[in-house]
């Protein structure tokens, strides 16, 4: 869970559509390089089947995640009836994990897409502008760079209490910055190419130019960058829940199920590891997706 | 180079203003007022009138900001709510053990990476390749957290080869290096590397395998330089940008041990700053933050300045 900020350098086929390209369209011929990248299909299909089982879980015939039982407390994997055993109040665990994903993704995809809207205007801004306005804009970035990620999280949480809204407010701040960062950066350099000046010189507005040629340009590698991102903010965001800052019992979420296993690992060791192989494979598949996405956009990091 | 050092040093001064100013306002951020975390509801108001003026609660935040500053520049960070004693003192003690632990995981952590990233980088079966990728895959995207609870259940539970918490033994009074000692280091510094080690060997993979490609290598070579001193330039030209991954790294690990530390109950800064979120003690909660901010900046300042050191090309304006 370390946020990294990769300085983007914008590939040819960005700028100047190839001849391949040019007929199809760009994001055609990404697509079609997506279609024939086996890995990100695994992962994309794997992803899928996450949020859609989570999504589908009420339909989905599954027991009641929060019914306990104190005389069906931590059975084993394969028990009959609980496929995937009871966790330390004897709740389902198939249930639990499949109703988790639902709190897991959302806490972990939600922050950064905020983050991408407000990260992103503000990157966008100080690039376009120049100046003062990114001088001020970059410089307020830099102070929360100056917090190393987790502990920047972990102290605006602890701060303002547990709960879901807080954790959403804090992992939104501590992505704020390196998506402005990025964005910054790619707009800058678009900012740069002739074909800005083209446009001006042709009349285009201010407008126009930003959504055309910088948000068109722009949006790649914040695409590529935000799909890894996700992965460091459900890791985060179920640390946090972990920690006892984020979601609240009794609702299932796979960090704080880990959290609340962590009694059972003398009595059911694989019981109380499962949750965190359900955090490892979503953040797998979000990194391994990103790769796939850098790869087939032709954005080099 | 020196100049170079001062000026970064100058810069960080706005920074550092701004930091404390994001510290200052956690208190702030605090549902309900500062004072309402320490006294029981019931109490009287003119109680909570004099507590508030003894911390200065009373006054506009401004004045509270800069009465706050101006204390904690002097080195005292106020009293612990918990504990009752300084700030300072609790901080100093846990940030101790935070550095051994994040040494041994650095060091391990970066020897690994720069092991195996030049190893992939160089080699010619695609195998070595994909397994070092799979790796620094693995590294990205565990939850330590998670891995610290397993490497628990099979080190400790199962196997009981190890201890499952704590720095030393139960009579330990500090940390010495010892037997018992480091006994109780190796999970946890195992847990603590994960991060660092998968993100450092990606950089350390890809930079040497860029500068391989690089004509200098082949002019190298031309001249009939050996392997082994072709490995030494390369090398030599990948540091600055491994080094500067690897200073991030290190901070965002000593940073980041909060989840690490509290799975093996390891009385580092970590530690501290959970308990001190569940006491509702908030002089500590800052001290923390503010103790761990400012060596993060310094230690990205001192990465900067190194690596202008080591790769004169940068030229830093």
């Amino acid at each position: 869970m370390a946020i990294q900020t990769p300085s983007f350098e914008l590939g040819s086929p960005l700028v100047q559509p190839t001849a391949a390209s040019a007929s199809r369209g760009y994001w055609q011929s990404v697509a079609r390089r997506l279609r024939r990248d086996p890995v990100t299909l695994i992962c994309a299909g794997t992803l899928i089947l996450i949020v859609a089982a989570s999504l589908a879980a009420p339909w989905l015939g599954l027991a009641d995640p929060y019914k306990t039982s104190m005389i069906r407390r931590l059975l084993p994997l394969g028990s009959p009836n609980y496929l995937l055993g009871t966790d330390e109040l004897g709740r389902d665990m198939l249930a639990r994990l499949i109703y988790g994903g639902r709190l897991s993704l959302f806490m972990g995809v939600t922050p950064v897409v905020c983050a991408l809207l407000i990260g992103g205007l503000l990157g966008i801004t100080a690039g376009f502008l120049g100046g003062r306005v990114n001088m001020l804009i970059m410089r307020v970035m830099d102070v929360f760079y100056a917090f190393p990620s987790v502990l920047l999280a972990i102290s605006l949480s602890g701060a303002m209490g547990a709960g879901t809204e807080n954790t959403l407010l804090s992992l939104t701040l501590v992505f704020i910055p390196p998506v402005c960062r990025v964005s910054e950066s790619v707009t800058t350099q678009v900012r740069g190419f002739d074909f800005v000046d083209a446009a001006r010189a042709s009349g285009a507005g201010t407008l126009t130019i930003v959504r055309v040629h910088v948000l068109g340009n722009v949006l790649g590698p914040i695409l590529v960058y935000a799909t890894s991102l996700i992965s460091v903010a459900i890791i985060l965001a179920a640390g946090l829940s972990f920690l006892g800052l984020g979601v609240k019992p009794p609702e299932p979420e796979w960090g704080l199920m880990l959290n609340t296993l962590r009694q059972a690992i003398y009595v059911n060791p694989v019981l109380a590891a499962l949750p965190g192989v359900m955090i490892f494979i979503t953040s797998i598949c979000f990194n391994l997706m990103s790769d796939g996405l850098r790869a087939a956009m032709d954005v080099k990091a | 180079m020196l100049l170079y050092a001062l000026r970064r040093l100058i810069y960080l001064v706005p920074v550092a203003f701004g930091v404390s100013l994001l510290v200052f306002g956690l208190v702030h951020l605090a549902p309900g007022d500062p004072i309402s975390a320490i006294v029981p509801p019931d109490a009287p108001k003119e109680v909570i009138d004099k507590l508030k003026e003894y911390y200065g609660f009373d006054k506009p935040l401004p004045v509270q900001y800069f009465r706050w500053l101006a204390v904690t520049l002097t080195g005292d960070f106020g009293t612990s709510i918990g504990t009752g004693r300084s700030v300072a003192s609790e901080v100093s003690s846990a940030f101790g053990n935070t550095i051994i632990l994040a040494i041994a995981a650095t060091t391990l952590a970066f020897t690994l990476a720069v092991i195996l990233g030049t190893a992939a980088a160089y080699a010619k079966s695609r195998i070595v390749d994909r397994l070092v990728t799979l790796i620094s895959l693995i590294g990205v995207s565990v939850p330590h957290f998670w891995l610290a609870i397993v490497l628990v259940i099979i080190f400790a539970v199962e196997w009981g080869v190890l201890p499952p918490m704590g720095m030393g033994p139960e009579n330990s009074t500090g940390w010495r290096l010892d037997r018992a000692h480091l006994a109780h280091m190796v999970l946890p510094t195992i847990a603590l590397s994960v991060i660092p080690l998968g993100v450092v060997t990606r950089t350390v993979r890809s930079t040497i395998k860029e500068t391989l490609s690089m004509e200098f290598v082949t002019a190298l070579q031309a001249k009939g330089l050996s392997d082994r001193q072709i490995l030494f330039h390369v090398l030599k030209n990948a540091a600055p940008t491994c080094l500067a991954v690897m200073g991030l790294q290190a901070g965002n690990l000593i940073g980041g041990s909060i989840l690490i530390e509290t799975v093996f109950a390891w009385p580092g800064t970590g530690f501290l700053l959970n308990s001190a979120i569940f006491r509702r003690d908030l002089p500590i909660l800052q001290g923390t933050t503010l103790v761990l901010a400012g060596f993060f900046m310094l230690l990205n300042l001192t990465v900067d300045v190194i690596q202008t050191m080591v790769d004169p090309r940068i030229k830093r304006g």
